[in-house]
């Protein structure tokens, strides 16, 4: 195979046309900016009839298990919940960033091969799950024909290339680094050096220190200009799993020219030196960890000078930045414009729409714009609703995309301020205007034992229920509570990145008493971006419970903290055993916390032991994890 | 109006589709009977030109030959006259109907290709007269080739060559099904461009995806009274198998009975639907 073909490395002119931008009433000396149409060819076509007939030749046995999984892996379908005849079909979003026709086109693809809904994965995937192995081949046929791709979406491959959903619009971002992003992406997608790693490698974008995941990625990267030299901090070896690490810095400036070298050199040395042994020890942060840091940057250093040598030019010219760089160039405002806000607080009294535009919507540095996000429970959203938001993006936003959130929600950027009430109303009219997006209340889940071979409990739901209580009580209008979060994973696995969130959950089971019951282990004080730390575990709560401490630790927050400290803050200080009052430290939590684990026994309240979604008594099932193939 | 009812002439032959050119050029020549299946006050508010109303709950309360039989003549349907038949509910209480005038013994029936909101959306001609025609007279002639029974259906488990088919959207199917039933659910072969079906190129790879073959015989089934399977039987005739039968009483007689189910209970895929 080829690196690769010319097809994909250049623009299409269908897609190179300047979009119109919108005009209305309402005038700003920026409407006349052209944005232009994304290149959006990531699949083809051949790959989808090369699907159909494995799953043909593995159906009349002609192909091993073992062979067919790693094909299947390769092109983004997973195996379902103990029901291989089902798969979940995970399409890559480049950056996140999607075009109103691709939403489109997963609306009607999840209603006539999925469940019609479709769930926004905490890596900037959008999947479709329960979809028949029958079926996966003419959901990848209708992904090619709107430019999608779930090519290397799973396997020992480099996943989707993650970028903050705030690049280009950042006050705090030193450039976009979207283009960079998805060259990279294009640069490794299809390319023989990562078809057979060790496992899979993932490669997440910053705009700035503060957003972005870059501590938790196999390479991380933030945007820096160092003496008028455009470049990155390239952070490598973080990421998040049964046994989590962060990255860690390779040097302080990596200038944009070694991008791609620096990246080839890290890929082919986890290549060589990867565990290709243990499944459970062989992502590079592992080889990082064992050969120790200072030697597993030499080694960087030196291969990237040996990729610098040796690479060929024909080579280099697959790696084509411009061709994605092809940007608006808006007036950078001078000062960031606060908020349209009516009034400076929000309380559960205020009107929706001001309750909505205190939690989900950010001015840009591009003065007069301003991004909003699109609140969803656990990720989720129906055909329908991914139709009304494609409207509305087509028709509200200057830039015309949308981009999804690691935080599983859609932001929306470029929205002009007198479009914002327009906006909120369309979200409206089909249930997608909650507020607290920004905020406690958006609560990650992954999908837990709604799919997932692995899970142990049923997060997804979980989460959705944290989310509609904490909605309920307001939480989202807490301007104390804005920058803390809430995660959730259904097994020790970190696909719900609890590690990094304020109130983080894992689930597993436990022994209470006489009965078998769901349980997360809870944990407190992690974070994201450039200073992310990692959570710390506290305490085994219920799953029934769950919710009850949630509200208690707050509570305790709200006595307890000093003046106005946040509630973030306030969580950081007993991690670190400088609390204050009885708040002290992670122990003298777990003693107040203790009470509201405790569960009567399960003759006399049953449902306690019961996961949420089941009717039926608890049992931990799993399955073999496809993660690795 | 009652010149073309007449079983001298040489009628059009219908195919499983109608498609909305033809039908116009029907009704200008007033050679067809044209069926509109939705509630009795939509119809009064308007309607494709010539259409008589048959409200599906009027048939479904009517359901032995001979009353159908009744209903045919009562609407002016004579043995060969062309029918052509719609809804606004994406196709599925079209085909239920259908499905009953060919079990009866109709020979000449069609789906419109479309919904009538689609037919308006294209600003094609209404009408809001009610119509009506003088009675006809329609043979009984049962096709007790294209329906199944629950008994039939248990028995075609066992046998090679039959296929069962679940025309409920997945997640009902995942919950429970017939055992052995495969999930070809109505969104799958429903079209999103307005038309009631994809093309049959499609919907003949998706058959032939499951490893279903032209010449099997297939039993379609549904929730409740055999509109959405009724739905898929006509996709599955549009793809060229030509033996479907259509067990009219669903999967609602079938859990009646306490027939034998399959249940899907290890994983909360319904916590993943964000309806």
């Amino acid at each position: 195979m080829s690196l690769s073909t010319k097809d994909i490395w250049f623009h299409d002119p269908e897609y190179s046309i300047l979009k119109k931008t919108i005009v209305n009433n309402a005038s700003s000396k920026q409407r006349n900016v052209s944005f232009p149409r994304l290149n959006p060819r990531w699949g083809r076509e051949e790959e989808t009839e090369l699907f159909a007939q494995k799953v043909k030749l593995f159906r009349q046995g002609r192909l091993s298990e073992d062979e067919f999984r790693r094909f299947r892996l390769q092109h983004g379908a997973y195996g379902s919940r103990l029901q291989m005849n089902y798969s979940m079909v995970r399409i890559k979003i480049p950056s996140g960033e999607i075009t109103p026709e691709q939403l489109e086109k997963i609306a009607s693809l999840s209603e006539a091969f999925s469940i019609g809904s479709a769930h926004v994965s905490t890596r900037q995937n959008i999947q479709l799950h329960w979809v028949q192995l029958e079926d996966v081949s003419e959901v990848m046929r209708g992904l090619v024909e709107a430019g999608l791709t779930t090519r290397e979406a799973c396997g020992n491959t480099v996943r989707n290339v993650m970028c903050s959903h705030f690049a280009g619009v950042c006050p705090d971002e030193a450039f976009d680094a979207t283009p960079y992003a998805k060259a990279i992406a294009r640069f490794f997608i299809r390319n023989p050096m990562c078809q057979n790693l060790p496992r899979k490698f993932k490669i997440n974008f910053a705009c700035c220190s503060e957003h972005g995941l870059v501590r938790i990625a196999d390479i991380g990267l933030i945007p820096a200009i160092n003496d008028d030299v455009i470049g990155f901090k390239v952070y490598l070896g973080g990421g998040l799993g049964a046994a989590s690490f962060l990255g860690h810095l390779l040097e302080e400036f990596t200038p944009a020219s070694k991008l791609l070298q620096t990246s080839m050199a890290i890929i082919r040395l986890f290549d060589r030196h990867g565990n290709r042994e243990n499944m459970a020890r062989n992502r590079m942060r592992y080889l990082v960890h064992e050969m120790g840091w200072d030697k597993f940057k030499k080694m960087v250093i030196k291969e990237r000078s040996i990729v610098e040598m040796t690479i060929a030019d024909s080579t280099v010219k697959l790696y084509d930045t411009p061709a994605e760089e092809v940007r608006p160039l808006l007036n950078t405002a001078h000062t960031i414009k606060k908020l349209p806000i009516l009034n400076e607080y929000v309380t559960i009294k205020s009107s929706a729409y001001e309750r909505w535009l205190h939690t989900n919507v950010v001015p840009q540095k591009q003065e007069g714009y301003y991004t909003i996000f699109v609140t969803l429970g656990a990720g989720d959203i129906t055909a329908n609703q991914l139709r009304t938001l494609a409207r509305a993006i087509r028709d509200l936003s200057a830039e015309s995309t949308a981009r999804n959130t690691p935080q599983q929600n859609f932001a929306i950027r470029h929205i002009n301020e007198s479009d914002l009430h327009e906006f909120y109303d369309r979200l409206a009219s089909i249930g997608l205007a909650n507020p607290g997006a920004l905020t406690i209340t958006s609560t990650v889940g992954c999908s837990g034992t709604t799919s997932c071979n692995l899970a142990i409990t049923n997060s997804h739901r979980l989460a959705k229920e944290v989310q509609h209580r904490l909605l309920e009580l307001g939480f989202d209008t807490e301007d104390s509570l804005r920058d803390s979060t809430i995660k959730i994973s259904g097994c020790p696995n970190s696909c719900g990145q609890h590690e990094i969130a304020t109130i983080g959950f894992f689930g597993g089971a436990s022994r209470i008493g006489s009965a078998m019951a769901p349980t997360y282990t809870m944990l407190f004080g992690g974070s994201a971006g450039e200073q992310g730390q990692l959570g710390k575990a506290v305490m085994r709560v219920p799953a029934k419970r769950v919710i009850d401490i949630i509200e208690k630790i707050v509570e305790i927050y709200k006595r307890e903290r000093s003046s106005n400290e946040t509630f973030k803050e306030w969580i950081n200080k007993i991690v670190n055993g400088e609390g204050t009052g009885s708040a002290k430290n992670i122990d003298y939590m777990k003693a107040m916390l203790n009470p509201v684990t405790q569960l009567a026994s399960v003759e006399q309240d049953p449902d306690s032991y019961r996961d949420y979604g089941a009717d039926i008594k608890f049992s931990a099932k799993t399955a073999r994890g496809e993660c690795a193939a | 109006m009652t010149k073309n009812i007449d079983n001298n002439h040489n009628y059009f032959q219908l195919s499983v589709i109608c498609d909305a050119e033809t039908l116009r050029s029907l009704i200008k020549k007033e050679r067809v009977r044209v069926v509109d299946v939705r509630k009795a006050e939509d119809y009064a508010q308007e309607h494709i030109p010539t259409a008589v109303s048959l409200p599906l709950a009027r048939l479904l309360a009517n359901d032995t030959p001979s009353e159908i039989v009744d209903i045919l003549e009562g609407l002016g349907i004579s043995d060969r006259i062309p029918v052509v038949i719609y809804d606004d509910t994406f196709g599925a209480l079209a085909a239920r109907v259908a499905w009953t005038f060919q079990y009866v013994g109709h020979t000449n029936a069609a789906l419109l290709e479309m919904t009538f909101s689609h037919w308006k959306k294209l600003g094609l001609e209404t009408e809001k007269k009610i119509n009506t025609f003088p009675r006809e007279k329609h043979s009984v002639n049962i096709h007790h080739d294209i329906h199944a029974d629950a008994s039939y259906v248990e028995k075609a488990k066992e046998q090679s060559g039959r296929v069962l088919v679940d025309s409920r959207e997945r997640l009902n199917f995942l919950t429970e099904h017939i055992p052995g039933a495969k999930n070809i659910p109505y969104t799958m072969v429903g079209s999103s461009n307005g038309n009631i079906l994809r093309n049959s190129k499609e919907i003949k790879r998706f058959i032939e995806n499951r490893g279903i073959s032209s010449d099997s015989e297939v039993i379609t089934y549904c929730g409740s009274v055999g509109t959405l399977s009724g739905l898929t039987y006509y996709a599955l005739k549009l793809a060229g198998v030509d033996n479907v039968k259509l067990y009219s009483k669903s999967f609602r007689e079938w859990k009646s009975l306490g027939k034998a189910k399959e249940e899907f209970r290890d994983a909360n895929y319904w916590d993943l639907s964000a309806e």
